[in-house]
């Protein structure tokens, strides 16, 4: 299958991406992976005029945890993120970098990429909302920093400008006592999750609940944050009614599809017990346990 | 669409030769390294990124040709399933292949060995979860996983430390 014939651009250096796409307009796209643009444009669900490969641009791969801040360049591939040492010391970051899609496919896909493309079921964008990041994008009029909710605005759309770049994700480094997990469930590798769910907590002495954040992949066209599962477990003593709570929580907010994948009974179901198995992986790890997290497979 | 297409210029090297070529910018990884090089180890399966058995290695990393533009491969180093052998004798893993019987109609098998081959590179001695894993994106429509892992097993057992 090949895409409709386009032009392609190498630019240099960002400055010169970002002229050139702000000048050729709107029919030309940014190519960084190319893992969910190409298979885009194999089946022409898109044809741009002309491709700007911003793949090799300069200094944007990176992964640093520096003055309470953890960043990650837009042009780090998920295989790299996945080894990285970020990756030994925040776990739920190398559950979802090391678990996307296959070896092959985390080889080139990059975080920006992802959540520039903004599908539904993609991992980081879910991932990132549990960690309540923040975009930061250059553009023609400069930059500016997007909270993760507000850069997705709908299924594949994003707040991006045109001529407007993902640089960078940032986050705040998790205080001592966190922990976390995100859990996809797949029919296989190179398939997209079902439905993912991604739980960051902070535990206080005796399995209080100190803080919480939950974000649901694959439950409504962008990633929804499970505001109130997240306080059924907030300042609360994590015991199993404490989690069913929560599990009720989430099946309630998710408004998954029916589609090939499963019926949205199917997946609200999933939703539960993803939740609470991620919940206790995260608890678990808030204690520093060491625990291999893995995609779920059919 | 566009009015003209120019052609690019693209530098590379497969399997230790240097190729100068001029492609269209939507020619695919694999249709270049089939069409243009002529090696056709390098098999199209799906064609969608699903199955693994176009798999090759871009400077060491495993990629699905597939999934990839001829012209974002400019300059860089491939390995195709051709590059395993040396001088006529087949590498190792290729021929833990053969003794294990890991492969039936041998469609997915340069795939899969392009991406063991990343894999034992990268961790010399894989467990056998780690070699699932590193499989996970190749498809034996023979169902012949077993004896892959095997065959994967054998090589990271006699590998040297």
């Amino acid at each position: 299958m090949y895409p409709a014939p386009f032009r392609y651009h190498r630019p240099a250096n960002l400055k010169e991406a970002i002229l050139m796409l702000s000048t050729l307009g709107e029919t030309a796209k940014p190519l960084a992976g190319g893992q969910t643009l190409i298979p885009i444009l194999k089946l022409r669900m898109d044809e741009p005029t002309d491709l700007v490969d911003i793949g090799r641009l300069p200094d944007l791969r990176f992964a640093r945890n520096e003055g309470g801040w953890v960043e990650i360049g837009a042009l780090s591939p998920h295989g790299w993120v996945a080894r990285s040492d970020i990756a030994k010391a925040i776990p739920i970051i190398k559950d979802c970098a090391g678990g996307i899609a296959d070896m092959q496919v985390r080889s080139r896909g990059t975080i920006g990429g992802s959540v520039s493309a903004a599908d539904p079921n993609c991992d980081w964008p879910a991932l990132l909302n549990t960690l309540d990041a923040e975009v930061r994008c250059v553009g023609p009029d400069g930059e500016r920093a997007i909270a993760i909710g507000d850069f997705i605005t709908e299924a594949y759309t994003t707040a991006l400008l045109p001529g407007e770049l993902v640089t960078a994700i940032r986050f705040r480094t998790p205080p001592p006592g966190s922990g976390g997990a995100y859990i996809a469930y797949k029919k296989a590798a190179a398939a997209f999750p079902v439905v993912s769910v991604g739980v960051q907590m902070t535990l206080a002495a005796g399995n209080v609940c100190q803080d919480v954040r939950i974000a649901l992949g694959g439950s409504g066209p962008t990633p929804r944050r499970a505001i109130q599962a997240e306080a059924e477990l907030r300042g609360k003593t994590l015991d199993s009614q404490a989690w069913q709570h929560a599990a009720d929580a989430v099946a309630a907010v998710a408004e998954p599809t029916d589609d090939v994948r499963g019926s949205s009974e199917f997946k609200r179901q999933l939703l539960r017990g993803l939740l609470l198995k991620a919940g206790g992986t995260a608890t678990r790890r808030c204690a520093n346990a060491t625990i291999e997290g893995s995609h779920v497979y059919a | 669409m566009p009015d003209a297409i120019n052609k690019v210029t693209i530098d590379v090297t497969v399997n230790g030769r240097k190729f100068r070529r001029q492609v269209e910018p939507r020619m695919l990884l694999v249709e270049f390294i089939r069409e243009e090089i002529g090696l056709t180890g390098t098999h199209i399966g799906c064609d969608t990124s699903y199955c693994g058995a176009c798999t090759i290695q871009i400077d060491g990393a495993p990629v699905k040709s597939c999934t990839m533009f001829a012209v974002q491969a400019d300059g860089c180093e491939i390995l195709t399933v051709e590059g395993l052998e040396k001088d006529g004798q087949l590498h190792p893993l290729q021929q833990s292949f053969s003794e294990h019987h890991g492969l039936q109609c041998g469609f997915c098998t340069p795939g899969m060995l392009m991406a063991t081959h990343a894999l034992l590179a990268d961790n010399p001695h894989p467990d056998r979860h780690a070699i699932k894993k590193a499989i996970a994106g190749n498809v034996c429509r023979c169902t012949g996983y077993q004896n892959i892992i095997k065959a994967v097993e054998a090589v990271a057992a006699g590998a040297k430390e």
